[in-house]
């Protein structure tokens, strides 16, 4: 009995100690964790809270059939489609760059290089997303531009080709780097087996390993739609102020982020209706790349079932 | 009899071409590299060639100017330097402790894949949308201002998923041996991730908090919607005080008319691509060394 009572109280206290300190820890790492989720449900709650009221002021049907954006005029129309054929147009632009190139650039590096190539390929053509958005839209307005008019006379000064251009480039890597990872993750033996049966690397890579890493290629589509949706910066810069509810390249246009710069550029007093517009702006946007997301995870989640 | 030959003769035909088309993909392929790598050759040599005429101790010393050649980046470099030091107090400590909580403490429940989830999400969601929140919320709200606090802050939240998704990728690359090493020697749970996860782990979150520092620092779309200014001609004294960043000093030079701040423009962005291009390259390099110390 006294054996016992010298052996535990001081150590019981010891270990409660202890043990109310690692259960402290424990919280407040969690709590930390957790805060990725008050800033998701704080942006949400400020764009829809700071968004809404413009709804008092201008009805829905408006917003959706008017055929011009111009909010800040004396006789000011909202009809966001304006802006959304802007974001559409330059991102149509930036994909049918970035999703070829993207792809073949994947198979190239999982199907067709030694693994010492892929070392020094793979973070090459990361740095292309590394560079700043400010430096790209320098680029596509000072020199991709000049470049087509001369190609193309009639090409704006500001114009959504370029812009999309430069910004097909930038999310190459996004692609490239998903869909390979996506490939390399398909089982060896689909590889081994379809060689065997006499096919060629072309026929193996398009044939039997894209078809069936598809769904991760297909999640890097998506991923990079909802990059090219976001971008601000270069199509700031490159396509334009002019918003526009056309589908030519050719011409400046703007697009919601772009919108939103412009905006944010002067003065505007909190609550103002222009202030209002470009959380209407924001709001859009972020349900546009929300939903991009949302496939993009789904179908992810698709491929990683099938092949554990 | 001549059948069989025509058959032979069919057969190597056929090989050589699939072995053709299989030469030809390779060359394409050779050729798409060739194209975004050779893009991003062009780019750095053709703002190299505009700017660096510009690159001069006093463009450095300088504070913006109508005159375009005396204007400088002084209260730029200094403002993104404050900034990015705002962002990495808030954003490393955060992002790290969530990624340790994630891998190590948080059960496989609907809450951790909440919050799974909800990085994934963070992650994608446009930069722009981050600087509506802050505007909305840290400038009006919590009445910040347009202040340097609220711009490190900014770009804190949007940097917090690279650092948690890349903390969470070193750890997972310890194996459980390590760890129940530990436990069998009587060690706790955070004496454990003190003394060995976070050690061994470290090469792997630095080159995460290193990349989310170079994305902070060509940042420029969610820091205009908070109210950068574009024409500081003073240095910062306090977190509370106004300021420029060297993205929005450039974006402001692009977006003038004038040829000679086209050239400012293109001497702001060769020091901002180097910088970032540095921390990139810092990355790929950490994480070589720490590949080679540590094999399992």
């Amino acid at each position: 009995m006294a054996i016992r009572s010298e052996f535990s109280t001081p150590q019981s206290l010891k270990r409660r100690l202890r043990n109310f300190k690692e259960s402290l820890i424990g919280l407040s790492l969690f709590l930390c964790a957790l805060s990725s989720v008050l800033i998701t449900f704080g942006v949400i709650y400020t764009l829809i809270s700071e968004a809404l009221p413009f709804f008092k002021d201008v009805s829905l049907k408006n917003f959706i059939l008017d055929r011009e954006w111009t909010p800040l005029f004396e006789n000011p129309q909202y009809g966001i489609l304006t802006l959304m054929s802007g974001t559409f147009l330059t991102t149509a632009i930036a994909l049918t760059i970035a999703i070829p190139l993207g792809t073949v650039a994947a198979v190239f590096l999982s199907e067709y290089c030694s693994h010492r190539a892929r070392e020094i390929f793979k973070p090459l053509l990361e740095l292309l997303a590394a560079v700043p958005t400010v430096v790209y839209g320098y680029f596509a307005l000072l020199f991709i531009t000049p470049l087509l008019q001369k190609i193309i006379p009639s090409l704006e000064s500001f114009n959504a080709l370029s812009a999309g251009l430069v910004m097909g480039i930038m999310i190459i890597p996004y692609i490239s780097s998903l869909s390979e990872d996506a490939m390399r993750a398909v089982p060896l033996h689909l590889r081994e087996g379809s060689l065997a049966m006499g096919a060629s690397k072309l026929q193996t890579s398009f044939n039997v390993i894209v078809p069936a890493a598809f769904s991760g290629i297909a999640s890097a589509y998506v991923l990079g739609i909802s990059r090219a949706l976001g971008e601000t910066m270069v199509v700031a810069i490159a396509a334009g102020l002019q918003p526009r509810l056309s589908l030519n390249p050719l011409e400046s246009t703007q697009t919601l982020t772009a919108y939103i710069v412009q905006v944010s550029m002067g003065d505007l007093p909190q609550g103002s209706i222009g202030y209002r517009t470009i959380y209407v702006a924001g709001l859009v946007l972020l349900i546009l790349t929300l939903t991009f997301n949302l496939i993009g995870q789904n179908i992810r989640a698709r491929m990683e079932n099938k092949y554990k | 009899m001549s059948s069989t030959s025509s058959r032979q003769i069919n057969l190597k035909t056929q090989i050589e071409k699939l072995k053709r088309q299989d030469m030809f993909f390779w060359f394409v392929g050779l050729i798409t590299l060739a194209f975004a790598l050779l893009t991003l050759l062009s780019l750095i040599a053709d703002m190299a060639m505009t700017g660096w005429p510009r690159i001069s101790q006093s463009f450095f010393f300088s504070f913006p100017s109508r005159f375009p050649d005396k204007a400088g980046i002084y209260s730029a470099w200094v403002g993104s330097f404050c900034v990015v030091l705002v962002t990495s107090l808030m954003a490393i400590p955060l992002g790290i402790a969530s990624g340790v909580y994630l891998e190590e403490y948080a059960k496989k429940n609907i809450w951790t894949k909440l919050i799974e989830l909800n990085i994934l999400n963070l992650a994608g969601i446009p930069s722009i949308t981050y600087g509506l929140m802050a505007l909305g919320f840290f400038v009006y709200r919590m009445h910040l201002g347009q202040s340097i606090l609220t711009a490190g802050m900014t770009l804190g939240l949007l940097v917090l998923p690279i650092i948690i998704v890349t903390t969470r990728e070193a750890i997972r690359t310890i194996p459980s041996h390590i760890r129940e090493a530990s436990y069998s020697l009587g060690a706790t749970k955070w004496q454990t991730i003190h003394n060995h996860i976070l050690p061994y782990s470290s090469g792997g979150i630095m080159t995460g908090v290193v990349i989310a520092l170079s994305r902070a620092i060509g940042e420029t779309a969610p820091l205009i919607t908070v109210g950068a200014l574009t024409f500081i001609a003073f240095l910062p004294s306090s977190p509370m005080d106004p300021y420029t960043v060297l993205p929005i000093q450039m974006f402001n030079w692009v977006s003038r008319p004038q040829e000679e701040f086209h050239i400012n423009a293109a001497a702001a962005g060769l020091v901002l691509l180097t910088m970032t291009l540095f921390l990139n390259g810092t990355a790929i390099y950490i994480r070589y060394l720490f590949r080679k110390k540590y094999k399992w």
